[in-house]
């Protein structure tokens, strides 16, 4: 009896001792020399794996990054400048300042703008209604309602208003990855520069029919009629295609072209006070008033 | 004889052809008339007329825009008042000509007579080129250009071509009208097409709930005594009138994964098709009519209709005239309650493949769907062999690789999957985009090559 219980340990010893010098070879044999800055990079990344960055997931994003030895490719939306910050002083090298960034749902088609034409008892998903027909409303161009932004979305930052029917945006989860823009087949959503204290100017609409059409399928449409455009000091708006478009990069926060919208379509949010639009318009007849006097004396 | 029928899949739909009993009627012109550049498979047709321009019933109004692609001509005499993007019927913007009708004056060249012509041109060219010109496409649903159908890439003959009056659809009743009102031009246009494939045989296939349709194809036969044409009576069965199912039922030969009929040498054409392809040839009048059926549960037996209508009128004018949609009507279909679309826009215009306008009751809505239950009836039901649930779960999964291999890309679109799920599981809108994606995929390495 005690025989047998000895043979085993001795048995079991042996052939532990054995396989752990197998394993220890096997290790020194097969080891794969790795840069221990790409374990530190991906520790210092969110661990999202979103793929936000356009890489597979936070490692492909830290390998790549060790590898091109720069972070000219690599930028993590989720992480913003600060993780950025962090990646630049493990790699040793200079980063770009880049602004935090925000995705935008252009579109004010909420059921009170946009009327329903029909009713769509199809699958719920934007991707099938979109390749089906031009959706319930008269607009074919604006939101279909069917939450697949709201799917994409990793980190909760998207929900569906009920009462609107449109998706709204949390900037506060909201990373800038890029999924709901990626999702939206009708690509509604775009990431624009959050702005100085979350305040940015955008036109929520991207409907490319002619104005009196556009109009006719939703109130709050942009019909193109380019009022803004010509309002807009700083060359910030372009009219293209019947729809208005403001670049963010030249865009000053003025509001003019908020104020004489006809339809509404274009929005300022996180301002601290409200749009007091008559005093606004006031003040671009009176400059406007001003320039055409300049003319006048130089003609003279 | 047994009656024929395809070998896998199908199911047995209610019959519904309440429009059965109904003559064609000829439907007044409207005001204006809308032509839709987007009426064929292919490439988009070009307008070649101007804003402002007088053009006549059947002048051309565009040419085709690729190889395959067709000529469009105008439905009535009138003015062009505008060539703008319109909404078709799924509420998409496709470029239209709008007319404004001024009358009915046709274009010279253009034989009106209603007298039946039997003797068919002798050179092929000849007749290729009327089909040609005249814009002639296959009505049974494709749309797909009929001059290249008839014209096989060399190395190809066809030894069969099959004349597809099966309407396994349920409602629809214009190929039935036409095979009653119009056998002797069908005949005389199977025999000009079975001229041009090089004297093959020719079968007009019709399923056995049709026996008016057969007794008045055998008495014509009989009567204008072209050698080689014959009628096959197929069992009822949806989809029979599928291409490669009909290639199936009729021939007992199976076309691959991939492959065109006529690499097993079959041509499969519509009998609506062949109408046209008679007017075309013997008369020189293009495309420009075509039948269709207001039809639907809802609508009560003294308003079906079947109608001649000019290709490019608004599908509310026709209900119009029918005597507008019924109030009870839930949804609007134009083709068949199984593979036509949902009517987004009652204002569209009509294509040269509108075959009906369907107004459906409270019974069509869809059932809220629950999960798969695992019970592979819609695989029975797949007359092309696929599994549909599968298919559905790669879609989901968004496998494109896993798709092409388990041959999304076969997939007819008929919808027996669905129709057969007990789960109400929407596999047919799933597999649809899935297909397109894959084909997508195909198209883009084929192009590499």
């Amino acid at each position: 009896m005690t025989e047998t219980i000895i043979w085993t340990i001795a048995v079991l010893t042996a052939l532990g001792l054995l396989l752990s010098l197998v394993l220890f070879w096997v290790a020194r044999k097969f080891r794969v020399e790795e840069d221990p800055r790409i374990d530190d990079i991906e520790k210092t990344l969110p661990g999202a794996n979103c793929g936000g960055c356009g890489f597979a997931g936070c490692r492909a994003f830290a390998d790549a990054a060790v590898k091109a030895g720069n972070l000219d490719k690599n930028y993590c939306p989720v992480g913003g400048s600060e993780v950025m910050k962090k990646v630049a002083v493990i790699l040793g090298c200079e980063i770009q300042e880049t602004a935090p960034r925000v995705a935008v749902v252009r579109c004010s088609g909420s059921c009170a703008n946009r009327p329903r034409i029909n009713e769509y008892d199809g699958v719920k998903s934007c991707k099938v209604k979109a390749a089906l027909y031009g959706g319930d409303t008269g607009c074919l161009f604006g939101c279909l309602g069917c939450g697949d932004c709201v799917a994409a979305c990793q980190f909760g930052a998207l929900a569906m208003n009920p009462e609107t029917g449109l998706p709204e945006v949390d900037e506060n989860k909201c990373t800038a990855c890029g999924k709901c823009v990626a999702a939206c087949p009708k690509r509604i959503i775009e990431l624009r520069d959050k702005g100085p204290r979350g305040m940015r100017m955008f036109v929520s609409c991207t409907n490319k029919d002619k104005g009196p059409v556009a109009r006719k399928a939703c109130s709050a449409a942009c019909i193109g009629c380019g009022i803004c455009a010509k309002t807009c000091r700083h060359d910030a708006v372009t009219v293209t295609d019947n729809v208005a478009y403001i670049d963010y990069t030249k865009c000053k926060l003025c509001r003019e072209c908020e104020a004489v919208c006809p339809t509404g379509a274009i929005h300022g949010v996180n301002f601290p006070k409200p749009l007091d639009k008559e005093a606004v318009k006031q003040r671009i007849a009176e400059r406007k008033a001003k320039e055409a006097e300049k003319k006048e004396d130089g003609n003279e | 004889m047994s009656k024929l029928t395809f070998s896998i899949g199908g199911i047995h739909p209610a019959d519904s052809k309440l429009a059965r009993e109904c003559k064609i009627e000829v439907l007044p012109l409207p005001s204006k008339m809308y032509v839709s550049m987007f009426q064929h498979l292919g490439a988009q047709a070009k307008p070649i007329v101007a804003v402002g321009d007088k053009v006549k019933t059947g002048q051309i109004i565009a040419e085709p825009g690729g190889f395959i692609s067709a000529y469009v001509h105008s439905p009535a005499s009138g003015t062009v008042k505008s060539i703008a993007p319109r909404k078709d019927l799924a509420g998409f913007n496709v470029m239209h000509i709008e007319i404004d009708v001024e009358g009915d004056e046709w274009a010279e060249g253009i034989d009106l007579s209603t007298e039946l012509v039997t003797k068919i041109p002798e050179d092929r060219e000849f007749i290729l080129d009327r089909v040609k010109m005249n814009g002639v496409v296959g009505l049974g649903g494709a749309t797909f250009p009929t001059h290249v159908k008839l014209n096989p890439p060399p190395g190809k003959t066809a030894d069969c071509l099959i004349l597809n009056g099966t309407e396994c659809e349920p409602y629809l009743t214009s190929d039935f009208r036409i095979l009653l009102e119009r056998t002797d031009e069908i005949i005389v246009g199977a025999a000009i097409m079975q001229k041009v494939l090089g004297g093959c045989k020719c079968v007009i296939g019709i399923e056995e709930n049709k026996p008016e349709a057969i007794s008045a194809v055998r008495a014509s036969l009989a009567r204008l005594g072209y050698p080689g044409i014959s009628v096959a009576v197929l069992r009822k069965r949806y989809p029979q009138g599928g291409e490669k199912q009909l290639i199936d039922a009729v021939m007992k030969r199976q076309v691959k994964s991939g492959g065109l009929p006529i690499d097993v040498g079959a041509v499969v054409q519509n009998v609506g098709t062949s109408l046209a392809v008679y007017e075309a040839v013997q008369k020189n009048k293009p495309l420009i009519t075509n039948i269709m059926t207001f039809t639907g549960d809802v609508v009560p037996a003294e308003r079906q209709r079947n109608y001649l209508f000019r290709i490019g009128m608004p599908l509310s004018f026709i209900a119009e005239q029918a005597g507008g949609v019924p109030e009870e009507t839930v949804k609007l279909v134009s083709g068949g309650p199984m593979m036509g679309k949902a009517i987004a826009f009652l204002d569209a215009a009509t294509v040269k493949g509108t075959s009906s306008i369907l107004c459906l009751g409270e019974a069509t809505r869809r059932h809220p769907e629950t999960p798969c239950i695992s019970c592979c009836r819609c695989a029975d039901a797949c007359p092309m062999g696929l599994e549909p649930f599968l298919l559905k779960k790669l879609h989901v999964a968004g496998d494109l690789a896993a798709l092409e291999q388990n041959a999304v890309q076969d997939c007819i679109e008929c919808g027996c999957c669905q129709y057969s799920c007990p789960a109400y599981v929407p596999l047919l809108d799933n597999i649809r985009i899935a297909k397109g994606q894959v084909m997508g995929v195909i198209r883009a390495r084929n192009a590499k090559k």
